[in-house]
């Protein structure tokens, strides 16, 4: 959706898991900002119509970029990336109870 | 000048039920609202339609809360039709949790007292913890529930919506609605009010005064005497969850959509709308330890409202001496009452008198009585 404006400067780099696939990000951007240079920027599908949504007031009073990081539900445009993170997007209302056996 | 039948002063859940009531019945209704920065006590409503614990010693209390409980899914009804509006009712039962030995004594004492008090109506039922797993089977409670107090005709209502409902079917019957456009002086004149705001003036054969914390300054100038105080109540609020509570406890309840909200606090603080740590904490404390599972759920909102308070607790239904047309209403729970303002209270009204069954909640009351 979105693209640096400054591609030519070469960042150190980590790498992200998104639902399973790597992502090259900037160490300490929020997680909502890669997420927005997807193709498929959308953070969750909402809980009652499963509609997507994705990154939205990018200060952290929207709740619409909640995404399972590191296990946790999170908000993505207030965490900063790290190696290695493992984000999940999450699909329906949140089933407390499977994610503890999960664990 | 418009001239109206009813001015209905206070758009929230008190004085909107009221008017609905009387838009169905009366020609022209208007209804004023303050502006969004108000002390609206409407948004501090927890959606409880409930009877445990109310009326002890007041049996009118009671009687009245009983009878518009008894009314309240006629009235959801009624109001979804015309509104076009689901309010997310749902009457199957209303718990209040103990969690320990003490608790539940209480409870179950109380409410055996409510029962005697009405002459033996079986409102209530004291359920041990297994009785309570038996009800809900897929809630994962904590160990220290020990029991519950069953209120058998409770139920819940999503406040927002149902706000929303009300004021939709205002409308749609022909009613007015203003919001921005609060009161601030009615003046009695010949054959009934004037009632102006800063932007307008309006006339009226009678006034409805339901404005919340406003309703002590307004109605003075129609000599009444409505003593009120404020009262925070913060509430928590959580991300959205699968279904894991189908009946609404005191304190605690889960929305259609699925979140969880959580409200324990009555706090004598003034006009403070602030939020603190210290409440959210032992809210919290309380919450997990009904529902363990909650240590795992996100918080998404906490938010404070003033709620209304009268000096016993219980409502203030008054008529003015002097002007008869004159009337002004408080309440603490504005959504059990909703059915009976809609219903009773609005045709008394539009009738013009208020009947001697509401006698017992006149302001006076709070005063020695001198004769």
């Amino acid at each position: 959706m979105f693209r640096r404006i400054d591609p030519e400067i070469n960042y150190n780099q980590v790498t992200v898991y998104i639902d399973g696939h790597g992502v090259a990000a900037e160490p300490g951007e929020p997680l909502a900002a890669v997420l927005l240079r997807l193709d498929c920027p959308i953070a969750r599908k909402t809980p009652i119509s499963a509609k997507p949504r994705a990154p939205y007031c990018m200060m952290g009073i929207c709740f619409e970029c909640m995404m399972v990081i590191d296990g946790v539900l999170s908000r993505a445009c207030v965490t900063a990336v790290q190696q290695g993170m493992q984000v999940e997007r999450q699909c329906g209302a949140r089933d407390i109870e499977a994610w503890k056996h999960k664990k | 000048m418009d001239k109206y039948s009813t001015i209905v002063v206070g758009a929230g859940i008190v004085g909107a039920a009221v008017a609905f009531g009387l838009v169905r019945k009366t020609s022209r209704v208007l209804v004023l609202d303050g502006n969004d920065i108000d002390y609206r006590a409407s948004r501090a409503n927890f959606g409880l339609i409930s009877q445990q614990g109310k009326g002890l010693g007041m049996p009118a209390y009671q009687q009245l809360t009983r009878q518009s409980v008894g009314r309240w899914s006629d009235f959801n009804r009624q109001l979804s039709a015309l509104s076009g509006i689901d309010p997310h009712f749902e009457q199957a039962g209303g718990l209040s949790f103990c969690l320990d030995e003490t608790e539940f004594r209480k409870r179950d004492f109380v409410a055996q007292q409510l029962c005697k008090q009405s002459g033996g109506s079986p409102d209530f039922e004291m359920l041990d913890r297994a009785d309570l797993v038996r009800l809900l089977p897929d809630t994962p409670l904590g160990p220290d529930v020990y029991g519950a107090c069953l209120g058998l005709r409770e139920g819940h209502v999503n406040p927002m919506r149902l706000l929303l409902a009300l004021q939709q079917a205002i409308l749609r019957r022909g009613g007015e609605l203003r919001s921005g456009d609060a009161v601030n002086t009615i003046r009695p004149v010949r054959h009934g009010f004037v009632v102006e705001t800063a932007r307008d003036r309006f006339g009226a054969d009678s006034v409805l005064i339901a404005a919340g914390i406003g309703t002590t300054a307004l109605a003075a100038q129609v000599e009444l005497d409505i003593p009120l105080t404020p009262q925070r109540g913060q509430i928590l609020v959580t991300e959205r969850l699968k279904r894991v509570l189908p009946l609404p406890a005191s304190g605690l309840r889960q929305t259609r959509e699925g979140s969880i909200t959580i409200g324990f606090t009555e706090e004598d603080v003034g006009q403070d709308l602030g939020t603190t740590v210290e409440a959210a904490v032992v809210m919290s404390r309380r919450a997990t330890r009904i529902l363990p599972m909650l240590r795992h759920a996100n918080l998404v909102r906490q938010w404070a409202g003033l709620r209304v308070l009268t000096p016993d607790g219980y409502p203030i239904y008054a008529q003015s001496q002097r002007y008869r047309g004159a009337f002004a209403l408080a309440c603490h729970s504005g959504i059990t009452l909703a059915a009976f303002h809609a219903g009773e209270l609005a045709s008394a009204i539009n009738a013009g008198d208020l009947p001697n069954t509401l006698a017992p909640f006149h302001p006076r009351r709070f005063y020695v009585q001198k004769n």
